[in-house]
């Protein structure tokens, strides 16, 4: 029984979670969702960018896209958010003032644009040649096309892969408490770190985490709710038809189809 | 026809104007695929109005050879001639607006209902109101007998009716030549009738048309001029009655004793 207790007052002393539980609500998750969606925002703006660039004709816009894939992609999330979060601190300071929150989002953005530009890439080359040969076929510019026809139909395609990068990105945002936070900014990692120290166990941490559970759960669920529909579509199955339905529909139908049998 | 008392038909039948189309001349014409050349000096004149039919054997260069009309492929070297004048001198995006081009899987938007599917360029390259736009595109949507269907999107249309779709939206460009590309292939063989007349309209009432087919019945009927090409050539061509009945060279000999 000494295991036992020790294990729940290591991880559920609920008079210790109890009393994060305003903070964590009030500071972490408020923060936690603030960085994480406006990381994601420009993260799918940027993201859009390096896709476009990277499926270019162009060597001159695909190599530099592929080169901010590989390396933001390649570090180690920790390592981008330090050098930039401390590397252009007080260029910051004299833009935004002392939060570290503008460097800690745009080191955030700047890992998911590179995930989410694949993500666009593999989207957007997976529609079929035909839809943007029938925009040019009409006389519509290659930009066009693309805005109205094809990126629409490959960013529908992967919308589950982009909620999935979102809960990349809530996960990601604990790292920011690295660059230093003042006791209001601290989002739920650090709100619950902080209070595991005064509690001497780690309940607080634990609930933090049941916060994080309670965005991306429900979010991968959704997901892969949403994925089930988009791969069997809306349809619902129909009765055989006969095609004489048809094919006396066109015989009742307009003169210039007729026209040519009288 | 023009005893009809039904009204609808009527009403659709006045909305129909005669086409203009304009003459296409193809001078020396050769394409590649990089180091291939899967087009060799093609020439090839169609008169305003008339309709041409390309035959031949997969891989002969039929559609290599539409595309290069629209310069969906550049060509390589030679020359085409819209209504007298080098389409490769001008912005292609600007040539492509004026001609019209149905493709083999359609290639309807799906995300996009039948009359948007219609609209789309109209309002996007011809710069029309979005509600103009899509009063045109009821419009040829009636013509091409599916005012019905107007509202439906691609996959809950037939092959047959996404295929007239796809000619509605061609034709509201008013384009002044017409591209087949092997537009009745992938139809179910009941609907490819359906097809076939309206594209016959659309040459009794002026349209210049280029037609890619297998259909010999079509190329028989409806056509003013058949090519038989092989190999990325122009083996043969003229009249129906030319091509079908007196066939001059042993390559179309064969390729006719194979398919009629």
């Amino acid at each position: 029984m000494d295991w036992f207790s020790t294990i729940t007052r290591t991880f559920f002393d609920f008079g210790a979670m109890a009393e994060v539980l305003p903070q964590l609500i009030g500071v972490g998750l408020l923060n936690t969702l603030i960085i994480s969606v406006a990381a994601t925002i420009i993260g799918v703006a940027l993201g859009m960018v390096v896709a476009v660039m990277g499926i270019s004709s162009s060597k001159w816009l695909r190599i530099p896209a592929r080169i901010y894939t590989d390396l933001f992609r390649g570090l180690p999330a920790i390592l981008t958010i330090l050098l930039i979060g401390q590397g252009f601190a007080r260029l910051s300071q004299s833009i935004f003032g002392p939060s570290p929150y503008p460097l800690g989002i745009i080191a955030l953005a700047l890992i998911a644009s590179a995930y989410i530009g694949e993500i666009f890439r593999a989207g957007i080359q997976s529609v079929d040649k035909g839809q943007g040969e029938a925009c040019r076929a009409l006389g519509m510019s290659y930009a066009k096309s693309m805005r109205l026809v094809v990126v629409p139909q490959g960013i529908r395609r992967v919308l589950p892969a982009l909620v999935n990068q979102f809960i990349a990105i809530v996960k990601d945002s604990s790292l920011v408490y690295f660059l230093g936070l003042l006791v209001g900014e601290r989002e739920l990692f650090r709100v619950g770190q902080d209070a595991a120290v005064l509690s001497g166990n780690l309940s607080p941490l634990v609930m933090a985490g049941v916060f994080y559970l309670v965005i991306t759960v429900p979010l991968t669920h959704l997901v892969n709710y949403f994925d089930a529909r988009f791969r069997t579509g809306r349809r619902r199955a129909t009765p055989p038809t006969s095609g004489l339905k048809e094919v006396t529909e066109l015989d009742a139908a307009s003169p210039l189809i007729t026209g040519s049998n009288t | 026809m023009s005893l009809t008392n039904n009204t609808s038909r009527r009403a659709a039948a006045a909305t129909i104007e005669t086409f203009h189309g304009s003459s296409l001349e193809l001078k020396n014409l050769t394409m590649a695929y990089g180091d291939i050349e899967v087009l060799r000096n093609v020439n090839l004149t169609v008169a305003p109005g008339t309709t041409t039919c390309i035959i031949g054997p997969s891989g002969s260069g039929k559609s290599t050879l539409l595309r290069g009309v629209n310069r969906l492929h550049e060509p390589k070297s030679g020359d085409v001639l819209l209504a007298g004048e080098s389409a490769l001198k001008v912005n292609p995006d600007i040539l492509r607006a004026r001609i019209g081009m149905v493709f083999q899987h359609f290639n309807l938007f799906p995300d996009h209902t039948a009359l948007e599917n219609v609209a789309l360029a109209l309002w996007s390259v011809k710069g029309m109101p979005k509600a103009e736009a899509r009063e045109r595109a009821r419009h040829r949507l009636a013509e091409v007998g599916l005012a019905e269907r107007a509202d439906h999107r691609p996959r809950d249309l037939s092959g047959g009716q996404q295929q007239r779709v796809a000619i509605a939206r061609a034709l509201a460009m008013e384009p002044e030549v017409m591209l087949f590309d092997e537009a009745t292939s992938a139809l179910d063989p009941e609907l490819v009738k359906g097809v076939l007349n309206l594209m016959a309209g659309l040459a009794k009432r002026g349209m210049t048309m280029v037609v890619v087919t297998h259909e010999m019945g079509f190329a028989r009927k409806v056509a003013d001029q058949v090519v038989f090409m092989d190999e990325g050539e122009v083996v043969e061509a003229g009249t129906p009655a030319e091509l079908f009945d007196n066939p001059k060279s042993e390559r179309l000999r064969r390729f006719l004793s194979e398919v009629l």
